[in-house]
């Protein structure tokens, strides 16, 4: 998948853990916890979904990678290079 | 005879809400009661296939966010539900609500199961890789978490607590409420009892194994206490709350009083696991009509539990045969033939749907009773339409469980 595809699957997620907020307008680069209702567990939901979805294990001192959405696909990018976007 | 208790004792019902299988609020549900419409349908679960439920249509999203929904339980949003339609009901001033001598106590009769099904059933589509369990599974299956999301959802501060009381489970909470109540623990408490049962494959199988499954053609008529055709037990999902008050504080407020909880018992059958005993079950009423300072020819109707089993009919209708004789009142009726047996609700639903009674003076039947079996011989069955008595002023609650577990309440109209 590439960095775009990868934005798509973040979002959707999002979208799964977070069903009332709208997605529409969200910044990449702002943390998604200023940006949206979300507490650690539904944090670790996304953890849970890259987890089930694309099997990537991400270690628990690496979860910062994932504050916002312009950092979580450039940490995911190397871990789903070879990974064959759904969409 | 026991003194009748100071007025800070006596304890009324002031706010109903309720999701059942035939009716999302108390006038809902009423009508269907006497309109004999069931709520029993056709419904797959996993595993088995098609079976028969009662299953609720109230909307979720009335009183959570599809967030709340998602992140909670079944039982959590039927108790979510029921406690906002108890206090809407009640006409209480919930934003001025002191909110820490709020308690809420929901009876239920097991929990959990639901979710640990969903979860050992999605870590098989991992070949049972752990780390893909959910780290909701430990909230989502406390004991607590149908009162506790309640408590969530509404900001109340004061205590909860689930009571696990197998099917006496919906009784259970509604005295516990009582006896906070009485000892000043509360000033308001919100109690009844609720069921997410048809969401897990295993209490179908269970009651399959057992033989004491339901199967008809019909599903309207699949459950049949005290039929002789009768096949078993049709489970179902539900909740009934309501609010309970001291007497004086109802008064103050001009409250509507659905009626005032006069006795309760509760006791043990100390006799086998599943099978009931009518010698504990006839001891509870009596202790329930002693605390009550009524006569057996005081109570105008009984709600039985009866749950179309064999056993569990015979036994019932042999305890009110002791605790009643052959008098014509108590007229007996049965809720579960229209709804099937909503577990941890059933006994908070079945006192609810009969309260109107002290208004309309009508009792609503039992229906599917076309054989009756002679070997529950009772003469005061309301039998497939409902009866004007004319005038209804005591109702007793029978709601009895697993393990040997009753319960009864009684319920006077309060004038």
């Amino acid at each position: 998948m590439n960095p775009d595809e990868i934005r798509l699957v973040i979002l959707d997620i999002l979208a799964s853990i977070a069903p009332d907020e709208d997605l529409s307008n969200l910044d990449d680069d702002v943390a998604f916890r200023e940006q949206m209702e979300l507490d650690s567990m539904d944090f670790l939901d996304i953890v849970m979904e890259l987890r089930k979805r694309y099997r990537v294990q991400i270690p628990e001192d690496e979860y910062i990678q994932l504050g916002t959405m312009s950092s979580t696909v450039e940490y995911l990018v190397p871990m789903l290079r070879d990974v064959q976007s759904l969409a | 005879m026991p003194d009748r208790p100071p007025d800070r004792e006596r304890i009324v019902i002031t706010g109903i809400g309720l999701t059942s299988p035939n009716g999302n609020c108390l006038q809902d549900f009423r009508a269907s009661l006497l309109a004999g419409q069931s709520g029993v349908v056709p419904f797959t679960t996993r595993y088995m296939g098609e079976v028969l439920a009662g299953v609720c249509n109230f909307d979720e999203l009335k009183y959570q966010k599809r967030k709340e929904v998602r992140r909670g339980t079944r039982a959590g949003s039927i108790s979510v539900y029921c406690a906002n339609e108890a206090i809407a009901n009640s006409g209480i001033d919930w934003e001025q609500t002191d909110r820490s001598r709020v308690g809420v106590y929901i009876g239920t009769t097991e929990h959990g199961n639901v979710e640990t099904e969903n979860e050992i059933y999605e870590i098989s589509k991992f070949d049972y890789d752990t780390s893909v369990w959910s780290h909701h599974h430990n909230p989502r299956t406390v004991a607590n978490n149908p009162p506790g999301e309640v408590t969530l959802n509404m900001g109340i501060t004061g205590p909860h607590l689930a009571l696990g009381a197998a099917c006496a489970a919906g009784n259970a909470g509604l005295i516990q409420a009582v006896q906070m109540l009485r000892l000043n623990e509360v000033d308001l408490a919100i109690a009844g009892g609720v069921s997410e049962s048809i969401h897990t494959f295993g209490i179908f199988a269970s009651f399959q194994s057992q033989g004491a499954l339901a199967r008809h053609e019909d599903p309207t008529k699949a459950c049949r206490p005290f039929d002789l055709d009768r096949s078993g037990i049709v489970v179902a999902e539900g909740g009934g709350l309501c609010t309970l008050e001291r007497l004086p504080d109802a008064i103050a407020r001009n409250a509507t009083i659905y009626g005032e909880i006069v006795g309760y018992a509760m006791n043990s059958d100390a006799s086998d696991f599943v099978l009931p005993n009518s010698n504990r079950q006839a001891e509870c009423i009596g202790l329930a009509l002693k605390r009550a300072d009524l006569a057996p020819c005081d109570i105008d109707i009984v709600s039985s539990h009866a749950t179309a089993t064999g056993q569990g009919d015979i036994e019932e209708s042999a305890a009110l045969r002791k605790a009643f004789g052959d008098e014509s009142r108590p007229v007996i009726n049965n809720t579960k033939s229209f709804i099937g047996h909503a577990m941890g609700a059933a006994g908070a639903l079945e006192l609810l749907g009969n309260l109107p009674a002290f208004d309309d003076g009508i009792a609503h039947a039992t229906i599917n009773l076309d054989r009756p079996d002679p070997e529950c011989a009772l003469s005061q069955i309301v039998a497939n339409e409902p009866l004007d008595l004319g005038n209804v002023d005591c109702i007793l609650n029978n709601s009895f469980g697993m393990l040997g577990i009753n319960s009864v309440v009684i319920v006077k109209n309060y004038v």
